[in-house]
């Protein structure tokens, strides 16, 4: 290729007609086209990338008011059988038996070396465990439980659609349909009927607002979401401003910011081990890749993942290397997720560094289009997080 | 008025040519956030890089589509680079080129053509 031509970017390939034959579509996928959504492959789906509204539009109004996420294409998992919570702990450094029913976790499925194959949402439903995982993960996830749990059920969730209404204003407008909503806190899950249909609900999202998560059967989705949508404070919102509005609440995109090359300390992700599963507890240990997670919680890792502000106006996006210094040409990291971060208004981005260059504050190096520019190290999220606790 | 398939326009005046991307372009890239102009007095060669633009999607280029010299840049994008959502074929033009072999904008569509081209 001679040239990168102008105005030809992946935002700009059109509509990629060889590529999206193989693609699967979302039960939803009519009422996108209908509301008028750009589509674009992502994780083998057809996914809507944007509205009219636009990215910037989208991910401020999910800030000020609401959006609605179609987020089928992730992975839905049921798990059955007496044992499957201490089953599941075998496969996580995170404390699944202590669960109360009704409640929801983040957890991690980890390697042997301590790396992140993924990670994922887990829910105690009483009689079982329900679990979400990323969609370009969910194949190898569930061959992964299968094979190190023989004796609990992994059963794929492939009727059910999932839904995410983000934002301050997603309380009022859900407990329009179920009351009750307004009585759970974060985190907390709950069958309810909404709009005729039952749906699995939990008080979480990945945003860094409130809201909710509903699983709800594909024959009843579209019902469920033209309500939502029906509502004035709420917007439709695609795939670009839910990676904006997460990379601005600091959360991990699995593939980018989190792999099997990245261990849960070093991803700043130690605060999802609970002191159960950590050296000293009554059940430490016992899952994979123990040795090293277990010893960088005691030492500290040798690098970690930190928030990063451009101090120019260009976004630093994925890739783009990090030096300790611009005199320096030695690589010490680099950058995971970039972008614009429309409510800071500034460049975001995050990548990993050497822990002696990961304070708050430090001022490092990137190399940008051959040309050098300094970023500063800065706290997770760069928006404050805003769950009811 | 003359077009790429670069998506730019060309605008003739007083001798020079000025440079900014379509309406088309600006909708398809989504909003744009940052916006880097080439130096006034750089002498470049068609197809050069000259301008980086980002939107909240990624980043582009935008090449020379003339050989000659750069006279003047619209400094107010820098700023508010959002104006290239707001007004792509008037207020947000990018810069101008004073060419060195006029015929090379011979090369290039007219307005239905370019029409014909994104329908």
């Amino acid at each position: 290729m001679a040239h990168h031509r102008a105005l030809r970017c992946p935002a700009f390939s059109g509509p990629e007609s060889d590529r999206m034959d193989d693609l699967q579509s979302l039960p939803l996928e009519a009422l996108h086209l209908e509301l008028g959504a750009k589509m674009v492959p992502f994780a083998g789906y057809s996914m809507p990338v944007q509205y009219p509204a636009g990215v910037m539009k989208e991910h401020l109004a999910t800030r000020a008011s609401a959006g609605l996420f179609d987020v089928s294409h992730m992975g839905q998992v049921l798990l059955r059988g007496d044992a499957a919570a201490a089953a599941f702990e075998t496969l996580m450094p995170v404390d699944v038996l202590g669960l109360p029913e009704g409640r929801q976790r983040y957890g991690l499925l980890t390697d042997e070396t301590g790396g992140i194959l993924d990670d994922l949402m887990f829910a105690n439903r009483g009689d079982h465990l329900f679990v979400v995982v990323n969609a370009a993960c969910k194949s190898a996830d569930i061959a992964h439980m299968r094979a190190m749990m023989p004796a609990v059920q992994v059963e794929e969730v492939t009727d059910r659609a999932l839904l995410a209404l983000q934002g301050p204003a997603a309380e009022s407008v859900l407990s329009a349909l179920a009351p009750e909503v307004v009585q759970m806190r974060f985190m907390d899950v709950r069958t309810l009927m909404l709009a005729g249909a039952e749906c699995w609900v939990s008080r979480s999202g990945y945003t860094g607002e409130d809201g909710f998560e509903i699983s709800v059967a594909e024959a009843d989705a579209e019902k469920l979401a033209r309500a939502l949508i029906a509502h004035p404070d709420v917007l439709p919102i695609g795939l670009g401003a839910r990676d904006s509005l997460r990379l601005e609440a600091g959360l991990c995109l699995y593939g980018h910011d989190i792999d099997t090359t990245t261990s849960p300390v070093e991803a700043g992700l130690a605060w999802a081990i609970q002191k159960v599963r950590r050296t000293g507890g009554d059940r430490a240990g016992g899952f994979p890749g123990a040795d090293r997670i277990l010893k960088e919680l005691a030492e500290g890792p040798a690098r970690g993942r930190v928030g990063l502000r451009p101090q120019g106006r260009a976004p630093m996006r994925e890739g783009v290397p990090l030096f300790a210094s611009d005199g320096d040409t030695t690589q010490i990291g680099a950058i995971t997720s970039g972008a614009f971060g429309p409510t800071v208004q500034t460049p975001v981005s995050m990548g990993y560094l050497p822990i002696d260059l990961a304070a708050p504050g430090t001022i490092i190096s990137a190399e940008l289009r051959g040309k050098r520019a300094p970023v500063e190290v800065t706290p997770l999220p760069f928006t404050p997080a805003n769950f009811k606790r | 008025m003359k077009f790429t398939e670069e998506h730019e326009w060309l605008r003739e005046e007083d001798g020079e040519i000025v440079v900014g991307i379509t309406e088309h372009a600006a909708e398809q890239l989504g909003d744009i956030v940052f916006v880097e102009l080439p130096e006034v007095g750089t002498e470049v060669s068609k197809d050069d890089e000259c301008v980086v633009i980002e939107s909240v999607k990624a980043a582009s280029d935008i090449l020379a589509p003339l050989d000659g010299e750069i006279t003047e840049v619209n400094e107010m994008l820098v700023e508010d680079p959002g104006k290239i959502n707001e007004d792509p074929m008037g207020d947000a033009w990018f810069f101008k080129i004073k060419p060195s072999e006029p015929s090379q904008m011979d090369d290039y569509m007219t307005e239905a053509e370019y029409k014909d081209m994104i329908s």
